[in-house]
């Protein structure tokens, strides 16, 4: 049974393991995990700042916020979100 | 599946990268004893290891170098007093830190411990999905059974788990139940790791070596799988070299990613960089790491592109593989300087195949289990 990809009504919060650091030496942001890490551009970094953590809610909120911040039409940024979560949830770093 | 780890571009003209993660063997001595250890069959005791301030210092040095994780392993690292007083440092100086262990000795108040230190992620190797297969392998009764306790005592932590699961021609046909059983303890992600023939492993490699059909049905059962697992757990997955046409990027290329140091201090770009002659290693009281990741002579060596002969030279993979394994190529071609006889480009690559034939063909040998 293959899972679904993420949902607007999914609450995401980091894996186990995982953390958003700043790397001062290099001027990057980065997802840390258990021996590995992923770079991150400008729009992975608000997608996942927006999608996790103690206020975040749901996935809907997340996108709605973007939205906002962005001046974004949110049915044209609401599958790119999706895309980008589902990916990252695959690669282990966030969680429903 | 690739390794996710970025290769960052350089700081300044002439200064190679910094590394990703800095690997501290912190001891060599360990309750199993797998007959495929990756330590070196020559093993530092327990008199040469560094001690705990030096370590502390080597901590403070990989921050320096630009390491952004680091990997406490052995040996087994727990046989270490000091591991929750290195881990909590390299928490302070802001290192991600990494524990790869046999499990069979670590309770639930060292992992209590381990945690407020702030340990993130513990790696668990399994010599099986099933007890009498795994303690005979790792010549340790009952540890199997101990580790699966202790994976379970991990993930009620929170701390991120791995399942790192060696195949063999004993266990190779078992993949799915070890994969079923990395899923029931809750592990974030499961390394399906064929042997890698230096060491230990090496000289058993008659005694372990998989069939050509064995290989063929584990490769096909994982595949199936990988479109079920995705978000339920990541897998990386390694082709056994001796059936690959194409070498693998080791160590992600020479130097490039990672930095070893080995119990007693000496400083490696590959943990079995040891093996190969002539190479002069500094160690942790020679220079710091700074200074020998950017120009020693271990790690300058084949370093880029520079050093290669054909056909890496001309290859259009050869920023993907990096030349493959120094340590294979010498190990199967006798020159560490040639390209990786894996590779199908090689020209070693045909005796390649004939050993592993006949090692594979080496039905009822005995391993010698790693030992003092």
């Amino acid at each position: 049974m293959t899972l679904a990809g993420i949902a607007e009504s999914d609450r995401l919060r980091l894996a186990p393991g995982v953390m958003l650091r700043h790397d001062r030496l290099r001027g990057q942001w980065m997802l840390m995990g258990p021996e590995r890490l992923l770079v991150l551009d400008d729009m992975a970094l608000a997608v996942i700042r927006a999608a996790t953590g103690p206020e975040a809610g749901d996935v809907a909120q997340a996108i709605d916020r973007l939205a906002a911040e962005y001046d974004a039409p949110r049915d044209e940024i609401s599958a790119d979100v999706l895309e980008l979560l589902t990916d990252l949830r695959n690669k282990g770093y966030l969680t429903a | 599946m690739s390794c996710a780890l970025p290769a960052f571009a350089a700081m300044a003209a002439n200064a190679p990268a910094p590394p990703f993660a800095v690997l501290m063997e912190l001891t060599h001595r360990c309750p199993l004893r797998c007959p495929y250890c990756s330590n070196p069959t020559a093993l530092d005791p327990a008199s040469a290891e560094l001690d705990t301030a030096t370590w502390m210092r080597v901590l403070d040095e990989a921050a320096d170098v630009g390491a952004l994780q680091v990997h406490f392993s052995g040996g087994e690292p727990c046989v270490r007093k000091d591991l929750e007083e290195l881990v909590a440092h390299a928490t302070d100086i802001g290192l991600y830190s990494n524990l790869i262990t046999s499990a069979v000795l670590l309770d639930a108040e060292r992992l209590k411990r381990l945690k407020a230190a702030g340990l993130q992620h513990v790696q668990i190797s399994l010599q099986d999905s099933e007890a009498e297969g795994a303690d005979r392998v790792g010549g340790y009764r009952g540890g199997h059974a101990r580790k699966l306790d202790t994976a379970r005592l991990v993930v009620a932590e929170g701390l991120a788990l791995t399942i790192n699961a060696v195949l063999h021609r004993h266990n190779i046909g078992r993949v799915n139940e070890v994969i079923d059983l990395a899923l029931d303890l809750g592990a974030g992600r499961i390394e399906i790791a064929n042997v890698q023939y230096y060491g230990w492993a090496l000289e058993n490699r008659a005694a372990l070596m998989p069939s050509r059909d064995q290989l063929l049905a584990m490769d096909a059962a994982v595949r199936a799988r990988l479109p079920e697992l995705a978000g339920r757990i990541v897998v990386d997955y390694v082709v056994p070299d001796y059936y690959a046409r194409r070498p693998k990027s080791c160590m992600g290329g020479w130097a490039r990613r990672f930095m070893n140091v080995t119990p007693r201090g000496r400083v490696l770009p590959c943990h079995a960089a040891e093996t190969i002659p002539g190479m002069e290693f500094e160690t942790v009281f020679d220079r710091s790491l700074s200074e020998i990741w950017t120009d020693g002579t271990a790690f300058t060596r084949y370093r880029g592109t520079a050093w290669m002969p054909q056909p890496c030279r001309s290859c259009d993979h050869k920023e993907e593989d990096w030349g493959g394994c120094r340590c294979q190529a010498l190990a199967l071609a006798g020159d560490a300087d040639a390209a990786d006889p894996v590779c199908e480009l090689s020209s070693a690559h045909e005796a390649v195949a004939a050993l592993r034939d006949r090692d594979a063909a080496a039905l009822g040998t005995e391993w010698r289990y790693r030992g003092l």
